[in-house]
């Protein structure tokens, strides 16, 4: 069988609604597909999940692949990647695409190993390319673009060889499109053949909440990180974030100290984000973390020490204690706002 | 009833402590200035399957991948509580994308014996892609737990693990055995055991006798150093690909379907900034330009 030119997308959902990041993906393969001239497949496993499909094909999808059985109502990774696997090798798309989620990111990994293909995690940016490499020349390659090393440098991986190309790619960097209501598609029912084997796993509770943040769209974030010190004083940035109508960010250290939840992070394992207004408090600046923020339209920046990195990228450079810092910043803004 | 328990772990640049002074002057990292540590979340998993061995009885190897030097994180994992430790060292597996790497973790572990439980920590910092304990679990044929923070049950040949994520809590019952990938925040690991350092400073790997030697110079020999560690039970065993039959395409750089095709480093670009006072009328006036020009 020749090597086809589809872009796949595994179309993660919860809920009944399909995730923000598969939509964005969509967009994204639709985009590399009509590069590639080649089509766009969701990938849709569940139960009773047909009403996405047609969501799917407006955010880009030319054919919807559609595994349903009761099995499959809930993720699980061994039921999904059977599915997945036997469809990737049976069809041999060119892409495959998945979002950089708990799900995505447990899935994706088990498809490539079991197709001994190459698989990029995180990716920020993607697009097609060609290249030369040890004097063979590659067409139409997908350039995986993402951060490493902590987020102090930006990789560009190729998989020139081994097929399929696949990529988990950061929830919140591309952007959706638009849903086209006028979009046709194709759906096709995968019949599902599951054995005693996939389904050694049981979930036995979950205990899920809305998001209480999205970061993504808060157009003044005040952010902590280690310097901040406490738990107790983080509660400085939450009332700065309060007095400002904006919303609460933290690095990595700050989630791993417990000081806040993980749904704050910012930076290369958590949230992209573009706010109008960016405060960082006690930040030193990890590239890590500023790979998640640098591009926030204002930033300022308050820490102790005159040489961190944050300062680099910030437009105000407050060299000082946070805790004498924030309170003051407050009363300011209550009188100016007044 | 005793369990058998493999635990995968790194050895990994400290890249939390990019701090002003492990950065040069063009704005890139000075990795020779950061320290070289257990990843961390692997350490958490050595905490769970430690946690499995108090309770339940059992055994705990550890197996790294890495250079010669890597044999650090095995000594560290040995004085913290593990009970055996395996170095896998070749340069043949240099640049092994993670496809390659899980090829021959797997090969090691079904080489090391057959295991209930095998733990890896979520991801690695130097990495942080998350997909070598996943692709482990697939090649060894067993079932995954990702993002693991906690064993809450154990028997009948049956685990019940809570797993963290961004969202809220998933409770998941699986059939032994099965590989978890843990989550570190939130699991406090214990600190190496002086008596463990003590009984055990001397554990190393056929690699390492000259440095031995050198700082216990009461070694005659190589031959003599090796006899006393053999006979204490010391000795890090040292496995290469070939000792496990590895397919040599499949490993290193040549084996990895991923390739980098080009890296470009962060540069932190300084623009135009203004320092300010901490003082309130600097603030004052911070926040009414804030909000003149529609920030705020």
């Amino acid at each position: 069988m020749t090597q086809s030119r589809d872009v796949w997308v595994f179309v993660e959902h919860e809920d009944g609604r399909v995730a923000p990041v598969s939509l964005e993906l969509l967009g994204k393969a639709r985009e590399l597909a009509d590069q590639l001239t080649g089509s766009v497949c969701a990938l849709l496993i569940g139960h009773d999940v047909g009403q996405l499909a047609t969501v799917a094909i407006q955010h880009g999808a030319d054919v919807v692949l559609l595994a349903e059985d009761r099995q499959l109502a809930v993720y699980r990774t061994l039921p999904y990647a059977r599915v997945a696997t036997e469809l990737i090798r049976e069809r041999q798309p060119y892409i495959v695409l998945l979002g950089g989620t708990p799900v995505g990111r447990d899935l994706a990994p088990r498809l490539a190993s079991a197709l001994s293909a190459g698989l990029t995690a995180d990716c920020t940016a993607l697009r097609i390319g060609d290249l030369e490499r040890r004097g063979a020349s590659y067409r139409d390659l997908l350039f995986q673009i993402r951060p490493a090393f902590g987020g102090n440098v930006v990789a560009t991986i190729v998989n020139p060889e081994m097929h399929p190309q696949m990529a988990t790619v950061r929830e919140g960097v591309m952007r959706m499109a638009e849903p086209d209501a006028e979009r046709v598609g194709r759906i096709e029912s995968i019949p599902v053949r599951l054995s005693s084997d996939d389904l050694v796993l049981e979930i036995v509770s979950r205990r899920m909440r809305l998001p209480a943040v999205d970061l993504s769209r808060a157009h003044v974030i005040v952010a902590g990180g280690a310097g901040v010190g406490s738990k107790k004083d983080f509660e400085l940035i939450h009332e700065l974030a309060r007095a400002l109508d904006g919303q609460v960010g933290a690095t990595r250290a700050a989630v791993d100290a417990g000081w806040v939840s993980a749904e704050h992070q910012v930076g290369q394992t958590g949230f992209t984000v573009r706010p109008r207004l960016y405060i960082a408090a006690g930040i030193s600046g990890a590239a890590q973390h500023l790979a998640g923020m640098d591009e926030s339209s204002t930033i300022i920046a308050i820490n102790t020490d005159p040489n961190a990195p944050i300062f680099q990228v910030a437009h105000y450079k407050i060299v000082g204690d946070l805790r004498r810092v924030i309170p003051q910043m407050i009363d300011a803004y209550r009188a100016q706002s007044r | 009833m005793p369990y058998e328990m493999m635990v995968l772990i790194k050895q990994v640049p400290d890249t939390t402590r990019i701090t002003a002074r492990a950065m040069k002057d063009d704005g890139t990292v000075n990795r020779a200035a950061l320290p070289a540590v257990v990843n961390p979340d692997d350490l958490s998993a050595l905490e769970l399957a430690l946690r499995v061995k108090d309770e339940h009885g059992g055994r705990v190897t550890v197996l790294t991948m890495g250079p010669p030097t890597a044999t650090a994180v095995l000594r560290e994992a040995l004085w913290r509580g593990a009970d055996r430790a395996l170095l896998l060292t070749d340069r043949a597996l240099a640049g092994s994308d993670t496809l390659a790497t899980s090829y021959v973790l797997a090969l090691a572990v079904k080489r090391a014996g057959v295991f209930d439980l095998v733990f890896c920590g979520r991801q690695a910092i130097d990495g942080d892609t998350a997909q070598v304990g996943p692709q482990v679990a697939e090649k060894l044929g067993l079932p995954q737990i990702t993002c693991a923070e906690a064993i809450d049950a154990l028997g009948d040949g049956l685990i019940e693990a809570r797993r963290s994520l961004p969202l809220g809590v998933e409770t998941v019952r699986c059939r032994l055995p099965c590989l978890l990938t843990v989550i570190g925040s939130g699991i406090v690991v214990r600190p190496p055991s002086v008596r463990r350092a003590m009984a055990q400073k001397l554990a190393s790997s056929p690699l390492e006798m000259a440095a031995v030697r050198e700082r216990w110079p009461e070694f005659a020999s190589d031959d003599d150093l090796r006899s006393h560690l053999g006979r204490h039970g010391l000795e890090i065993p040292v496995w290469t690909a070939a000792d496990l039959g590895a397919d040599e395409r499949r490993i290193g750089l040549g084996g990895s379907p991923t390739k980098v095709y080009k890296v470009d480093y962060v540069v932190l670009e300084g623009h135009a900034s203004t320092d300010l006072e901490a003082s309130p009328e600097a603030l004052g006036e911070l926040m009414r330009d804030l909000i003149e020009e529609y920030i705020l």
